[in-house]
């Protein structure tokens, strides 16, 4: 028979900019639900969280300090190159049991959303700040800013425009990210990660982690270096170890219960606000 | 004990060779017609006029001329385009439109850098590095409000307006194109654009963009021609809305053309700003900051920065250095990439820039030129300034629309924040100091809609821009921009 | 205003100063205007070489290649002169004899500046005793961030004394003094104080010579050329490896001072490896093929 074998692809982590397999050299045995398909997914140690916190911190002055214009154009690169990728994200979705209609539809909106906060980079700035008229002689202005770094969970059920939908709002307003996949189906985001990686999103800006919350999420909730942290999900356990947790170090908790990501009210300039800070600023008006 | 003036020779050994642009990768359509309901159509009656380039007086291109017939159907095109196909679509879907207008700029910019010097005299260096790249910046930043009016306007539901009719001047072709067509089409309206007739030639680069981009026919239409044409799309029944950006008294008879029509309209109009000076300005930034303010663009910018007002007690080492920094200053083939001031854009701005010169002489002023050598071919203006001039100087009240500088010297805040707005204009101003508060405190007090703080002549897609007074009403660029281009209820 | 008395300028605006460095920039250098350049930078080298693990093996490979840059070339110009530690000095001085190659020596505790007057002033007779030139100093960063400008003038005053008839660079290392506000300030200070040259920096600091920090000492330069006749020297050190960047100052110079200026009376470049890059380009420009280092020597 002259059959041709076909080379099959390895799963690796996205921090810094790089493909890494887990420090701790642990894998997670992926099926999809015909067991067809046996794929090895890294399973990410604290320590690749805590790497990924460090690459993510020496990226984000200068993330944040890009203009507001270059960061939408990237967003906009990203959705180019997406939308060329189609294929290969049709065939990892419909391998982890989602139907070709519903995978197309997925694909679609993916490269939509991210087009959408594409346009909202430049703008989002002009509709939450403000001019404020204090009742003494002082020009005194707020405007939001990155809130830092952020650790997030991705939506288990959809991902890859779920993955996106909490994505995109983040790193378009000047954070860095570190995310930890969905555990049922891991595959599209290190395959998302490969579509940032080609899309001049500089290394460290997003990282991406595939392994199981139980053994991570205390670790993401607990790190003193990271700024706010976003749970998907509806486990309430979870969600009162992740705000408990926050306390910490004050870190801004946010949880988007489980939803249906194609609905128009899980896009919008009020998500980008939840990892922002409002500074104000006074000076003397006078000669 | 004499005090020697020490000169520095700027006229060195060692001058640059010629270092030209190629252009040939570049194509222009002969001839160039009229771009209606997506294809490119002679007149009706088949009039023509040329283009020259103005930097050596040769026809580039024979560019059709729209009249009023041609008016009309481009027009009834864009009526149409609006009721079945544009106004139905949606906004994200129009986004995506604007989006690849942008992206194809970007990707066509060398040939949008190098028509632009040829057709309207420009250095190659502004095209290129200001001109275009700021065009494709405006279409990113409206394609983006395409789908995300809801957040624009506080309280209120933007509709279109319906149909646009908007006339741009010859000072910068594309970009003027760009900064009205974005806001129009990212509000969901439809339009019929005419360049200046003597800069025809990139807003027709971009019809082929916009060809190429697949934009439904008829929602861009593109005419050509000079007053005549620009007032029959001004008295054309179906326009909604009147976009124009030129003189002051061009505006003003739109103004009263529109009466009682229910036209919607925006006028960007002419300038004479005020450039401010104070005793604690960085002294070389600032004199940097003058030169960009007056001599960018051959002066021929409705912002200019063309009124100096320099503290008396620094004027002196100012204007020695504003001279001095004068004699760097290139002026050349808008196509050599180290030409710093290109040509003027016609033989009708170049007589009126002389006849002002002129007029500041015989009233009295004292003229400084930089010695610099102009070709023979071509319309040329060295960059000019006037000294022991004040405000009842006609040069210093009106506005030259070249590379000519009016400077007075002030002694108090207050005696220069009144000279300041002591104009009918009110487009822009300067104000050049160290100190936060005196910014704080002149830019609100300065009349104009554009103030610049330690620096001149910035422009991006977010920031709005217009003027107050007789310098014209609406504003472009930012949330403000998308105003004039919807109805809100 | 007093003939002679320098100013002092505290503001300088670092969006603006850059904006002027970036139009400058924008310069296209062609053809035969290009060959001069690279000609021009050639001649205002200061070949050099500043490493603990320096050696009179080293020192004398590198004035040999002072001396004979590319002897495959016809007519290339010698560098200006050769940058050395103090102990290297008369190994220097004898290897270039005859060459008309210059002798430079850091001296003042290079690059920290961190030790006592007189052990700074002393190091400075050595080098002059010992045949150098050219003497490069640092000026004292710690004292001047102090705000101790009297002391930092008054070493510079020192220093010039003890070189005799050798001329003085002055090192502000802008690198430590981070901000244009305080290179300006430093650069007056300098000149005021007796510096032939103003330099921008050691080397060893990270960042060494920037654009826009060469354009304040320029602007700094101008000033006091009109305030007191005096013509001052600039040399940016470190930072400057290719052609093309050393060509973009020459361009820097030529619009901010004019003809007197270019010249290596008046402007160097502290380098190593920026002398070959600029032979390979003067080759490239001559045979209209783009150069390999492999047929460039390296010392």
């Amino acid at each position: 028979m002259n059959k041709r074998i076909n080379i099959q692809k390895t799963y690796k982590l996205y921090i810094d900019g790089k493909f890494l397999r887990t420090e701790s050299a642990r894998y997670i045995k992926w099926q999809d639900s015909k067991e067809t398909t046996q794929v090895n997914v890294c399973r990410s140690s604290r320590k690749d969280f805590r790497n990924a916190v460090v690459a993510a911190r020496n990226a984000v002055n200068g993330w944040s300090s890009r203009t507001a214009y270059n960061r939408g154009q990237i967003l906009y690169r990203i959705a180019e190159i997406l939308e060329g990728r189609r294929e290969q994200f049709m065939a990892e979705l419909t391998l982890q049991g989602s139907a070709k209609k519903q995978a197309e539809k997925e694909i679609d909106q993916s490269v939509d959303r991210l087009i959408y906060y594409s346009g909202w980079a430049d703008k989002y700035m002009q509709i939450f700040s403000r001019v404020n008229p204090v009742a003494m002689p002082y020009f005194n202005f707020s405007y939001p800013e990155a809130t830092g770094v952020v650790a997030a969970t991705a939506p288990e059920e959809s991902s890859l425009l779920g993955l996106v939908s909490i994505i995109a709002p983040i790193i378009l307003g000047g954070n860095t990210l570190v995310i930890l996949a969905s555990e049922s189906r891991p595959l599209c985001s290190i395959t998302f990660a490969e579509v940032l990686h080609t899309s001049d999103v500089p290394g460290g800006v997003m990282n991406i982690l595939t392994g199981y919350r139980s053994e991570l999420l205390e670790h993401f909730s607990t790190h003193m270096d990271v700024n706010a942290i976003l749970y998907c999900g509806s486990d309430q356990e979870e969600i009162r170890l992740v705000e408990s947790n926050s306390a910490l170090n004050v870190k801004r908790p946010v949880v988007y219960p489980d939803q249906d990501w194609s609905k128009e009210k899980a896009q919008g300039p009020y998500h980008i606000m939840k990892t922002q800070e409002i500074k104000t600023i006074w000076h003397p008006i006078g000669v | 004990m004499k005090t020697e003036v020490k000169t520095l020779d700027f006229n060195t050994d060692w001058e640059y060779s010629p270092a030209l642009e190629s252009t040939d990768h570049i194509h222009i359509q002969e001839p160039t017609d009229l771009f209606i309901s997506g294809e490119f159509i002679p007149g009706v009656r088949g009039k023509y006029f040329e283009t020259i380039n103005p930097a050596n007086e040769e026809k580039i291109a024979n560019v059709a001329e729209a009249e009023k017939a041609d008016v009309d159907l481009a027009v009834k095109a864009a009526r149409k385009a609006y009721d079945n196909v544009w106004s139905k679509m949606k906004p994200t879907e129009r986004g995506k439109y604007i989006f690849r207008i942008a992206r194809l700029i970007q990707e066509r910019a060398r040939e949008f850098a190098v028509i632009e010097s040829l057709d309207g005299g420009k250095p190659i260096r502004e095209s290129r590095d200001v001109d275009v790249p700021l065009s494709a910046a405006h279409f990113f930043y409206y394609a983006g409000w395409a789908d995300k009016l809801e957040y624009a306007f506080p309280g209120r539901d933007a509709h279109p307006v319906g149909v646009a009719g908007q006339i741009i001047p010859w000072n910068f072709p594309l970009l003027m194109a760009a900064w009205k067509l974005a806001p129009a089409l990212a509000t969901g309206n439809t339009v019929v654009l005419k360049p200046a007739e003597t800069t025809p030639l990139t807003a027709m680069k971009l019809a082929e963009i916009i060809q190429e981009c697949d934009l439904p026919p008829g929602v861009v239409n593109i005419i050509n021609g000079g007053g005549n044409t620009g007032q029959a799309l001004v008295e054309h029944a179906d326009v909604d809305k009147i976009a124009f950006t030129g003189s002051t008294e061009v505006g003003k008879f739109i103004m009263k053309t529109v009466v009682g029509t229910g036209k919607k309209y925006t006028l960007e109009l002419g300038g004479k700003a005020a450039n401010i000076l104070f005793d604690d300005a960085p002294v070389d930034q600032a004199v940097e900051g003058i030169v960009n303010g007056i001599f960018f663009n051959q002066g021929h910018v409705c912002c200019a920065g063309s009124r100096l007002f320099v503290q008396e007690n620094i004027a002196e080492n100012v204007i020695s250095k504003l001279k001095e920094r004068m004699e760097t200053l290139i002026v050349g083939d808008p196509l050599d990439k180290n030409t710093d001031i290109g040509a003027i854009n016609s033989k009708i701005q170049l007589d009126k820039i002389k006849m002002y010169v002129d007029i500041g002489q015989k009233e009295g002023g004292s003229i400084f030129q930089s010695p610099c050598s102009l070709p023979k071919m071509g319309y040329w203006h060295a960059p000019t300034l006037f000294t022991d001039v004040s405000q009842s100087h006609r040069i210093v009240q009106e506005e030259i629309f070249g590379p000519v500088l009016a400077i007075q010297t002030f002694r108090t805040v207050d005696e220069v924040i009144m000279k300041a707005n002591n104009t009918p204009y009110g487009l822009s101003g300067g104000v050049w100091t160290d100190k936060g508060s005196k910014i704080f405190s002149l830019s609100k007090k300065i009349r104009a809609g554009v103030i610049w703080a330690n620096t001149f002549n910035k422009f991006d897609p977010s920031a709005p821009f217009g003027g107050y007074k007789e310098s014209g009403l609406g504003r472009e660029g930012g949330v403000e921009g998308l105003m004039p281009y919807v109805n809100l209820v | 205003m007093q003939s002679g008395t320098p100013t002092y300028t505290r503001n300088i605006d670092q969006v603006n100063a850059q904006e002027r460095v970036t139009k400058l920039f924008s310069r296209s250098i062609k053809k035969e205007s290009k060959i001069v350049a690279l000609n021009t930078v050639l001649r205002m080298i200061d070949l050099t070489t500043l490493e603990g693990k320096d050696s009179q093996g080293k020192v004398k490979q590198l004035c040999y290649k002072a001396a004979h840059l590319h002897d495959q070339f016809s007519n290339l110009p010698n560098v200006a002169a050769i940058c050395v530690y103090p102990p290297m000095v008369p190994v220097a001085k004898k290897a270039l004899n005859g060459t008309g190659i210059n002798v430079a020596s850091v001296a003042t505790a290079f690059p920290s500046g961190m030790t006592s007057l007189d052990t700074k002033l002393e190091e400075v007779k050595t080098v002059v005793a010992a045949g150098a030139d050219e003497v490069d100093m640092v000026i004292s960063r710690g004292k001047f961030l102090q705000g101790e400008y009297d002391w930092v003038s008054d070493e510079i005053a020192k220093v010039k004394e003890a070189c005799g008839e050798a001329h003085l660079k002055v090192i502000l290392e802008s690198g430590e003094l981070v901000t244009l506000d305080n290179v300006r300030l430093a650069s007056d200070l300098a000149m005021a104080a007796g510096a032939d040259f103003i330099k921008t920096s050691t080397g060893k600091v990270s960042p060494a010579a920037t654009p826009s920090v060469v354009l304040i000492m320029l602007e700094a330069i101008r000033d006091f050329y009109k305030q007191t006749g005096k013509k001052i020297g600039m040399k940016p050190a470190g930072g400057v490896s290719k052609a093309k960047l050393a060509v973009q100052y020459l361009v820097m110079v030529r619009e901010t001072l004019g003809q007197d200026w270019l010249s290596p009376d008046l402007f160097r470049f502290g380098a190593s490896s920026l002398a070959n890059d600029v032979i390979m380009q003067i080759v490239k420009q001559s045979t209209g093929v783009y150069q390999s280092t492999n047929y460039f020597s390296i010392d």
